[in-house]
């Protein structure tokens, strides 16, 4: 089967670079599957996985913390702040941080301070605990 | 002339100064490893970010977005890079110097800027001179990841949007090589001044260009400060690596000087002595 290159970079430098034969995530405006060949295309992604089918049927899983997706016929791009392969993910630290972010919501509540940003790190820690459990 | 033992006490300190510049020198050449590797690692991000934003804001005709056009500037921004320590030569002071000129000759009044100061060195001198330090951060790791500064590069980036700059410039050392860097002063927003050296390519958008301009110019705006950061602290680390070398060369230099003085006058004393001996021996006879 035909396969696509893929390269996941961030402003701390590239975190994973390979071929596989798909790439599925989840994008604002809904699932998106690429396959070989796919027209050029960006789109913004959602805080959560970046599914990558390898040759052979193996699975891959990389979590992204928003970012863009380019896509090219050859090659495809995801260009994100913050992404995790699943098998780099420290689970404690991710735990901490998801009660560290459930903490905060809860005083954000209370005080409406800040509430979108400890929203978003809560999903940004439960999106890496998902991933982390999927390897 | 110096006595002997003033003359050897001034030789100990200046070797143990020299020690610690010496050591000063060897962490800093480590740092600076590290800083240029970090700031590599960034390159392949910055370039692919830039390619994308120029493709769709130079390619898809009719896009408009607040961060790409310009409009009548009431306030500028400044954000000011430096180091938190100093003993790195005149990193510190050849940015500030620059920014402080252009300050003077583009504005009469305080309430036309403000400075986002990153580095304690450059915040306490705007803050003294009475100047307008809006954001500061200080305490930044000498390999600052991205995660470290993203607060103050998206409140900076949210000030433009939301009207209280209209245009905002950054100042820092950029890294040529370990024995040369010089300020950069850089536009940042709005983005007037995009281009890339690839091929545009024409992208599908996903829902639509315009809020992928939403998302993505914000990010590209943040990721142009990371990389000023990653620049100059490369620079930061090679300027005390230099400075610290050469205070080392001094330092080794004087001890030279010192044991040569030192080395006469202990001849001096023994030849007296001899004299005083010879004299002494001379009158008995």
């Amino acid at each position: 089967m035909k396969t696509i290159k893929v390269s996941v970079v961030t402003p701390d430098g590239p975190v994973y670079e390979s071929d596989v034969e798909m790439v599925s995530t989840k994008a604002k405006s809904g699932e998106l599957g690429i396959l070989p060949g796919h027209i050029p295309l960006v789109a913004p992604l959602e805080i959560g996985a970046v599914r990558l089918k390898l040759a052979g049927g193996k699975q891959e899983q990389i979590a992204v913390s928003g970012g863009f997706l380019e896509v090219r016929p050859e090659q495809v791009t995801v260009l994100a702040q913050a992404a995790e392969k699943a098998s780099d993910i420290d689970i404690e630290r991710a735990q901490r941080a998801k009660e560290r972010a459930e903490q905060r919501l809860q005083q954000a509540q209370q005080e409406h301070v800040d509430f979108k940003r400890a929203e978003s790190a809560l999903r940004r820690a439960v999106n890496r605990i998902n991933v982390a459990g999927n390897r | 002339m110096a006595s002997l033992r003033d003359i050897k006490t001034r030789i100990n300190s200046t070797k143990k100064t020299s020690q610690i510049t010496k050591a000063m020198e060897m962490t800093s050449a480590a740092k600076w490893n590290r800083g240029v590797m970090n700031a590599k690692s960034f390159v392949p991000y910055m370039e692919k970010i830039q390619e994308v934003t120029a493709s769709i804001a130079l390619g898809a005709g009719g896009v408009s977005h607040p961060m790409l056009t310009h409009r009548p500037v009431k306030k500028t921004g400044y954000i000011v890079i430096t180091s938190d320590r100093g003993l790195a030569g005149a990193f510190n002071s050849n940015v500030i110097r620059r920014v402080h000129q252009t300050i003077k000759s583009r504005h009469t009044s305080n309430d036309e800027f403000a400075i986002i100061a990153i580095g304690r060195v450059g915040r306490d001198f705007f803050v003294k001179r009475g100047y307008n330090v809006v954001l500061d951060i200080i305490g930044v790791n000498d390999q600052p990841s991205f995660q470290d500064i993203k607060d103050i590069a998206s409140t900076t980036v949210g000030m433009f949007s939301d009207g209280t700059f209209d245009e905002l410039y950054v100042y820092y050392s950029h890294y040529i090589s370990a024995i040369s860097q010089e300020v950069n002063e850089k536009k940042l927003l709005p983005l007037t001044d995009i281009s890339t050296s690839h091929k545009l390519t024409s992208y599908e958008f996903e829902p639509s260009a315009e809020e992928i301009l939403e998302v993505l110019l914000p990010q590209y705006a943040e990721s142009l400060i990371y990389g000023a950061l990653l620049d100059s602290k490369a620079s930061e680390h090679a300027a005390r690596m230099t400075a610290m070398r050469n205070a080392t060369d001094n330092a080794h230099e004087l001890i030279r000087g010192l044991t040569l003085s030192f080395n006469r006058a202990r001849q001096a004393a023994i030849t007296q002595e001899i004299t005083e001996i010879v004299g002494g021996a001379a009158a008995l006879e």
